[in-house]
């Protein structure tokens, strides 16, 4: 089951991880995604910490961390392919966060309310 | 805010699925589904239909108009033909652009086309010096560029064929009179069609109906004239950039410079012209290593460390063709091709090379 946030990431839990990427949303709106740099492995982060940035050929945008935690892994294929979050952005993840203690999913937007929220 | 503009194709840029987006004034098409990416491959491979409609275009006729414009424009218009067409600059008196522009001589009269978002300063400062064009109001204006440009054209026009680059025709299509130059803004051969405002989707879809063809909006049409190292007036150039630093000298011939047969005359002239061949600093192309972009407003430093920047990047973007990205940035005249350098991006300094213009191999039909 996915959750979404209002900055247009996608979140699944995996074990005691989470995986993170972009909606097909966002990706539809940022263009064809041409550089994404992604955050050291081992980082400690906060909640709204631009941890990402991805550039189109539009224009340079950020992915904050969705929750606390320490980043357990980054999609290092997205670094020489970034164009794969425009072929497919759900399998396109860009990072693990492993939750901060007491850090949970509740609160994050379900299908039908992220789908509301992009109409 | 003023109410957008909407140019005669919007229509039909919605039903081709179009992103519109505010643009000088106006409602224009950013990309389509096909998306910037692929409208730019596209246009490099076949041929890209674009909707420049919003630019302007003014006509000047009547006795005087040719020394008029040369005492605006430093060009040699008095010694442009019947059915050709020249790249120009209005000037001011700081020696900065006002705007750079198309002037056709269309044998009775010259057609200029100017920048959408500096018509009505244009049509101003013509009038201040007693010109005043008739702005023509009931004509598209459209590009189509590429390889298969000539062919897909020639289709459905005849007398495409036979012009060259910066040739100016009066051609007909379906009862359409169209007034075509070859010419364009991507680096590729191709052509810009006018014709009146009731019969352009027609034509739009008559080329759009050809397999090669296809739409392409304003984010492929940055990359393609970036790639092509062709400037855009408002980041590359400006009032307070001289042609020599916008690396547009070329604009200005012989005839206009020291020791021509009607050198300077024009505003600005006694900045501009001892600078040719001389400015501190001049538009160079910079290459990114790695991946990431620079963009508009990045600061260009010599040392990895410190020290104060020497120049910015005035466009910059992901250049498809190129694979990478590409730039252009105002340096200093000293700093050699292939000299490496660095870009402050986030706070981390990316290093660059300094390499010539256009990142891609152009292919006018001269």
């Amino acid at each position: 089951m996915l959750k979404y946030t209002e900055d247009h990431e996608w979140l699944r839990a995996d074990g005691d991880e989470i995986v993170v990427g972009i909606t097909p949303h966002a990706s539809e709106q940022l263009g064809d995604v041409v550089f994404i740099e992604l955050p050291e492995v081992g980082r400690e982060v906060e909640a709204g910490e631009e941890i990402v940035v991805i550039e189109s050929v539009k224009a340079a945008s950020d992915i904050v961390a969705p929750i606390a935690g320490v980043i357990t892994a980054v999609n290092e294929a997205l670094a020489d392919a970034p164009g794969d979050v425009n072929e497919d952005a759900l399998a396109a993840w860009f990072f693990r966060i492993k939750p901060a203690e007491g850090v949970t999913l509740d609160g994050f937007l379900d299908d039908a309310a992220y789908q509301a929220l992009v109409g | 805010m003023t109410e957008l503009r909407r140019t005669p194709l919007y229509d039909l840029h919605i039903e081709l699925g179009a992103r519109m987006v505010p643009y000088a004034g106006w409602e224009m098409p950013v990309q389509y589904p096909l998306g910037v990416l692929g409208e730019h491959q596209h246009t490099r491979a076949a041929a890209g239909l674009f909707d420049v409609s919003h630019m302007g275009q003014l006509i000047l006729r009547g006795p005087g108009v040719v020394d008029a414009l040369e005492r605006l424009v430093p060009a040699d218009i008095a010694g442009l033909a019947p059915g050709r067409q020249r790249y120009g600059l209005f000037t001011n008196e700081r020696g900065g652009i006002i705007d750079d522009l198309m002037i056709a001589n269309k044998g009775d009269h010259l057609l200029l086309v100017v920048n959408a978002a500096c018509a009505d300063k244009d049509i101003a400062h013509l009038a201040a010096h007693g010109l005043h064009p008739e702005v023509v109001g009931d004509r598209a204006l459209l590009a189509l560029q590429g390889p298969a440009a000539e062919s897909a054209l020639a289709s459905l026009v005849g007398g495409v064929a036979e012009m060259r680059f910066m040739d100016v025709a009066d051609l007909e299509w379906d009862g359409a009179r169209l007034w075509v130059s070859r010419s364009g803004y991507t680096g590729e051969d191709g052509f810009e069609i006018s014709l009146r405002e009731d019969r352009a989707a027609d034509f739009a879809r008559a080329l759009l109906a050809l397999d090669e063809v296809a739409p392409v909006g304003l984010g492929a049409r940055d990359s393609l004239r970036l790639e092509a190292g062709l400037p855009l007036y408002g980041n590359d150039m400006g009032e307070d950039v001289t042609p020599a630093q916008a690396g547009i000298g070329f604009a200005i011939p012989k005839a206009r410079r020291a020791g021509g047969a009607r050198a300077g005359g024009f505003p600005g002239a006694d900045v501009i012209l001892p600078e040719l061949g001389a400015a501190g600093r001049s538009r160079r192309g910079v290459m990114p290593e790695g991946r990431a972009p620079i963009r508009e407003g990045v600061a260009i430093f010599a040392q990895a460390e410190g020290g104060e920047p020497l120049g910015h990047v005035t466009s910059g973007g992901f250049g498809p063709s190129v694979g990478g990205p590409v730039a252009m940035a105002t340096l200093p005249c000293e700093i050699a091709d292939g000299a490496t350098l660095y870009a402050e991006l986030r706070g981390k300094r990316q290093q660059l090379r300094v390499v010539p213009m256009p990142f891609v191999k152009t292919t006018y039909k001269r």
